[in-house]
């Protein structure tokens, strides 16, 4: 269950100028369900089709289930694709559409009209088994799409944004029945999408991709909780970030300077004095105050600011809060059964601090 | 405003039809007039209804007439797919700056007018033409290829002058082709043959249709080409019309040979047409 079966060593790939992939190596467990997650023109579907073998590394190797398939064309290497544009046969019924693969593997067919019909019934298809694509609803054909993948039994599944053509809903339920059916046929997804929700709602891992090469790759967990630079927490969720100038250091200590007030925080990266640093929250670490509930003493170690916005989202409340410095920062507050304290307004003073440790320090890169 | 738009609406395609009653209705209902009235040697025809010009095109000699028309035409149609598909594929398949550029070319022979293009042709086929020459000099050959005048030499013309007319068509419809669908095929484990019979030709069909039918409809009825190719040989419908008009000055019979061929055309038009599927037709019209 926990062994490798891709690893990318030194892979990149070059369009005329174009740096499409930098030098890559990855290792995809199987049995994962793995995600390439970034903006367009990242470079995903070109990794997607290295792995595939559509497309040729310019340097590195490629080895599935322990075999090296740099020079192997697609067909050899026990993987399917299912494309963005999902690619049906336009003049093949859904049947034909699903049977083509093993029909050019010469299965016998009885074995054929056994195994469609099992995918079929999969993907609740059956009754449709004699339309043609044309006849049939975007989620219907997106089906019939995996169903012609899978039914080869393949032992990785290559999903290019399957969803992006689906309306909201559509791709919600669809999300859902991906993670079923992965679970269900325990084989590796290597799945590409440019939205982070679905993103992390589907993944066991998360390869955040930018420029041509992988920033981060980790759980949704970590890449949310723990991003390894500005660009993924940027990316991923929403986020504060305060840029600032490390000032001393002691006992595992760093402190800072945010709005005219010195905050100290847990160095746990060793950063050193002098150092330039990005402080990171997330909304929902942020912890707003009325003036009236805290004691002057509390707000020392609080930062003082104004009610911008309200924004009402059902289980939380988002607020927007202008700093005295003009910086705005984005607090998201959930409703608790004991706070009847949520009814913010505008203008109102408040005070705001997080939860200590909670804040994710990076070094300092140019912004662009 | 709605009012106004819709008059000129029913006023262009009033004029459109009133184009098609006065420059393809009257001819065509004159010449199925024709083919029923009599020879008349002092007049173009005589005004006596009959049905002798159809019981005459039981000729033997007419008959073999047509099946040989119908072969030419048939193998000038095939030759030119085989030809014209590879071309084709290769210009819609190439990158755009070239694809445009091969086009032009294929489209440039159109300002010539076919007539010269076909002495073009018996200056390069003639026995001290230019292939001749050619093969000479290159040793592959110690006696001029006597191709002028031959079948084969109408068979050259047919397919050089028609050619492009099977390449126009292909190439819309193939450049429409998404490739995906041969990268799906070849991810399925589909091998090349594979998915060019079972997923290229199908999905390119209306543009193999629509090419041999607007090549084999004019090879029909050529008549230059034999003539100045086949030297008068290898007689044609086309030739044979055009024999009862100018030299026999048979009108009534000349017209019933187009009739008949008309009909004939007509009927392999309809029986494409019903067979098609509605997406395929509406590509065709
Ligand atoms: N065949 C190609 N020729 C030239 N450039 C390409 C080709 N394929 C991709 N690219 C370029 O490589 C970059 C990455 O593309 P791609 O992998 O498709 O991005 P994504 O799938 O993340 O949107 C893009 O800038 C794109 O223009
Ligand atoms: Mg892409």
């Amino acid at each position: 269950m926990n062994k490798n079966i891709i690893e990318l060593f030194g892979v990149s790939k070059k369009f005329e100028n174009y740096q499409a992939l930098q030098e890559t190596t990855i290792s995809i467990k199987h049995g994962e369900f793995i995600t390439l997650l970034g903006p367009s023109g990242c470079g995903k579907t070109t990794l997607l089709r290295l792995i595939s073998g559509f497309d040729k590394p310019d340097t590195g190797k490629i080895f599935i289930d322990g075999r090296d398939v740099t020079d192997l064309p697609p067909e050899k290497r026990h993987l399917n694709m299912v494309f963005q544009s999902y690619a049906l046969f336009p003049h093949m019924t859904v049947y034909d559409n699903v049977a083509f693969g093993l029909r050019c593997k010469k299965v016998s067919e009885t074995e054929i009209q056994k195994r469609v019909t099992n995918v079929l019934r999969m993907v609740k298809l059956e009754a449709l088994h004699d339309r043609k694509p044309s006849q049939l609803s975007g989620g219907q054909q997106q089906r019939v799409a995996i169903a012609r993948a899978v039914v080869n039994e393949p032992i990785v599944l290559l999903l290019d944004e399957p969803l992006s053509a689906l309306d909201y809903n559509l791709r919600k339920s669809m999300q859902l029945e991906l993670k079923q059916l992965q679970r269900r046929l325990g084989i590796t997804f290597i799945f590409v999408t440019h939205d982070q929700e679905e993103a992390l709602s589907m993944s066991d891992r998360v390869a955040i991709m930018n420029e041509g090469y992988i920033e981060q790759l980790g759980t949704p967990k970590d890449v949310y909780e723990e991003p390894a630079s500005l660009y993924v927490a940027d990316f991923i969720g929403e986020a504060n970030i305060f840029t600032t100038e490390i000032l001393e250091t002691y006992d595992n200590k760093l402190v800072i300077e945010i709005e005219g007030k010195r905050i100290a925080l847990n160095n746990k990266k060793d950063f050193e004095v002098k150092q330039k640093v990005h402080i990171i929250m997330r909304p929902e670490d942020i912890t707003v105050w009325g003036e009236n509930e805290i004691t002057p003493e509390e707000s020392k170690n609080m930062l003082p600011g104004t009610v911008e916005q309200v924004i009402y989202k059902g289980s939380t409340v988002d607020l927007i809060v202008r700093l005295p410095s003009e910086k705005k920062i984005l607090a998201a507050e959930f409703f608790n059964e004991d706070d009847e304290k949520l009814d913010y307004h505008t203008t109102e003073k408040v005070w705001i601090d997080w939860i200590p440790g909670w804040e994710v320090i990076l070094p300092y890169e140019e912004k662009i | 405003m709605k009012k106004k738009s819709s008059f000129f609406k029913i006023l262009s395609i009033n004029i459109v039809w009133l184009w098609l009653g006065i420059f393809a209705l009257i001819p065509i209902t004159l010449t199925f007039v024709t083919s029923f009235l009599t020879q008349d040697p002092n007049a173009i025809v005589k005004f006596a209804l009959t049905l002798s010009n159809y019981w005459e095109l039981f000729n033997h000699a007419y008959v073999s007439i047509l099946i040989q028309s119908i072969t030419l035409a048939g193998t000038c149609t095939v030759i030119c797919l085989i030809i014209g598909y590879p071309f084709a594929f290769t210009i819609a398949r190439s990158k755009s700056k070239h694809s445009s550029l091969l086009l032009l070319l294929v489209v440039i022979p159109f300002w010539t007018s076919s007539l010269i293009r076909t002495y073009a042709i018996m200056a390069i086929l003639k026995a001290k033409g230019i292939l001749n020459a050619m093969l000479l000099a290159m040793g592959l050959i110690d006696q001029p290829l006597q191709i002028l005048y031959s079948y084969l030499a109408v068979l050259i013309g047919c397919v050089y002058d028609l050619l492009p007319f099977m390449i126009l068509p292909l190439y819309a419809n193939i450049e429409k082709f998404n490739e995906e669908y041969l990268e799906a095929a070849q991810d399925l484990g589909a091998n090349w043959l594979t998915t060019f019979i079972k997923v290229v030709i199908p999905l390119t069909m209306p543009g193999i249709i629509a090419g041999s039918v607007l090549v084999f409809l004019p090879a029909m009825t050529m008549f230059y080409i034999p003539v100045l190719l086949g030297g008068a040989k290898n007689l044609l419908v086309g030739n044979l019309v055009e024999y009862q008009f100018l030299t026999a000055n048979n009108w009534p019979l000349g017209t019933a040979i187009s009739v008949v061929i008309s009909l004939l055309m007509g009927a392999m038009i309809a029986v494409y047409w019903y067979n098609s599927k509605e997406k395929d037709r509406e590509e065709l019209a």
